[in-house]
């Protein structure tokens, strides 16, 4: 069964980081990412853009509109996520917990819908 | 025959529901077998005989007609690689429906389910006393005051959740077992007593539902020997005892200082007695073990008069600074009115309704209207079971303020 952890945390804390902090994050991130690569969960991940480079696009009566943003304006911005596979919520839940964004924002585990 | 069934469903049915689930992995479809199984027990029973072991019987019914349901939904269902996968497990996979652990590890893995801390706390006493405590939505409705259509679709979504997040059909290893416990103990705590105090119906105790809380709190402390389960355990029993005496043949309504205790179930006091002690000895005492060493204290006393009031003011003490509740400030109050006399109790209740918190809680008005009947307030007395007859919706307990306000106009 496959979950999406949707990784919520303030931009505003990551743009404070110093270069040390910064880097020490990214090192925790490799080697998450590395240990559920080898325990088989991983299946995609990626880091994304500030919201501030984000574009909402809506289309009405085949008029397309877009406007500036994200989707929701909130205190803590999506910055990324891990596609993962697991056992079941439990399982899911144990991977989500030790993303290393998990410790200053949350992760959402959404199941994906089976097509 | 009809009776046998009946009987068999009363006492049986929740635990043939908890052994499907885990067969099929979706409630709905486990409670359909459940009614398929009946259905066909009603059919054959009467021509069969009832066979020696009925819940193993049930559940292999279930099973048998949840296939065939699965296989005639096949070939119209859009979902069709999931039916067949369930389809698979269940025909190859010979399930385990042996008498032994395995059908009550079934009830546990249902209870660890139903509380499982990724459902909202609503969506899991909502889930727990409907699957297995068996109450209708109605029941459950009427107990959380909220209207039955709202507690359906609650219902609803959390096996919605349990089933599209896929929750897992499983009791919590080691690590997270205590954690996941709280949530399982206060949803028992909630079915014994939608039991003991049934909010619905003629009668004052559900002795089933009593008694099944009392069963699974067996259960977990057999599992799990925390201090809070014992002493959820101790408290249940403790209170279960006075079961008897607790109404009269016509069903009305006793009050503890009315009480016979020589009715009381002296097996059960001395069950809860030393569990209560084992809980305190462990010196992580919660909220739940306080509540039993109440209990445990009245247990002790031969009349409420003899009852060590002075110790259960400071038991309540204790659980105000861990728990602080109005209802918990209330039964203080009460403690406080026959340790010091009513005067005492009174202000301490007029306090809290002053508060507002309790204003629409029929106990608190007759707590009070009690108070000022033993204060020979009668008129005040009078006004005060009013208000409490119109806010109680328990037949038992509308006959007993009934009673109370005829002696009063005498």
């Amino acid at each position: 069964m496959k979950y999406l952890c949707l990784i919520y945390d303030e931009e505003a804390k990551w743009a404070k980081m110093t270069q040390d902090e910064g880097a020490k994050m990214n090192t925790e991130y490799g080697v998450f990412t590395g240990d559920i690569q080898k325990s088989g969960h991983l299946v995609g991940a990626n880091r994304l853009q500030p919201s501030s480079t984000a574009t909402t696009v809506r289309s009405r009566g085949g008029k397309v509109s877009t406007t500036d943003g994200p989707y929701a304006e909130t205190k803590e911005q999506l910055a990324g996520y891990y596609l993962i596979e697991a056992k079941d919520l439990n399982d899911a839940v144990q991977v989500a917990a030790r993303i290393p964004s998990a410790k200053y924002g949350a992760i959402e585990v959404r199941p994906i819908h089976a097509m | 025959m009809r009776e046998i069934v009946d009987r068999i469903y009363r006492d049986d049915s929740r635990r043939v529901l908890a052994t499907l689930i885990r067969l099929f992995g979706d409630f709905d479809i486990a409670e359909e077998a459940l009614h398929d199984a009946f259905v066909a027990a009603l059919e054959r029973w009467p021509i069969e005989g009832v066979p020696v072991n009925p819940r193993t019987w049930l559940v292999s019914a279930g099973r048998f007609k949840a296939i065939d349901q699965l296989r005639r939904r096949a070939a119209f269902d859009e979902r069709l690689p999931e039916i067949e996968r369930q389809l698979t497990e269940l025909t190859e996979n010979e399930p385990v429906i042996a008498e032994s652990g395995d059908i009550a590890d079934d009830r546990l893995r249902l209870v660890f389910t139903c509380c499982h801390p990724a459902l909202s706390t609503d969506a899991q006493v909502a889930l727990t006393l409907h699957t297995i405590g068996g109450l209708t939505t109605e029941e459950i409705a009427h107990a959380f005051l909220v209207g039955a259509p709202t507690l359906a679709q609650r219902i609803v979504r959390a096996k919605n959740k349990i089933r599209d997040a896929k929750i897992p059909y499983e009791i919590p290893d080691a690590n997270d077992l205590p954690e996941r416990l709280d949530a399982v103990l206060a949803t028992l705590y909630l079915i014994f007593n939608e039991g003991y105090s049934a909010t619905f119906g003629a009668t004052v105790t559900r002795a089933d539902l009593c008694g099944e809380a009392i069963r699974l709190g067996h259960l977990l402390v057999e599992l799990l020997p925390e201090p809070e389960a014992i002493g959820l355990l101790a408290m249940m029993l403790l209170h279960d005892s006075r079961r008897a005496a607790r109404t009269n043949p016509l069903g009305e309504l006793i009050v503890l200082d009315e009480q016979d205790r020589s009715l009381w179930n002296r097996e059960q006091i001395r069950e809860g007695q030393q569990l209560t002690e084992r809980a305190l000895r462990s010196r992580r005492v919660g909220p739940y073990a306080i509540q039993a060493a109440i209990a445990a204290v009245h247990s002790e006393a031969k009349s409420a008069s003899e009852t060590d009031w002075a110790q259960i003011v400071v038991l309540y003490d204790l659980l105000l600074n861990m728990n602080p509740s109005p209802v918990v400030e209330l039964n203080r109050a009460a403690a406080v009115a026959m340790k010091d006399g009513p005067a005492h109790g009174l202000d301490l209740i007029n306090a809290l309704l002053a508060r507002g918190e309790l204003a629409n809680y029929h106990l608190a008005h007759s707590a009070r209207a009690d108070l000022l009947r033993r204060l020979n307030r009668t008129a005040e007395s009078l006004t005060a079971y009013a208000t409490a007859l119109e806010l109680t919706t328990q037949e038992p307990e509308r006959r007993f303020i009934e009673r109370r306000m005829a002696s009063l106009k005498h």
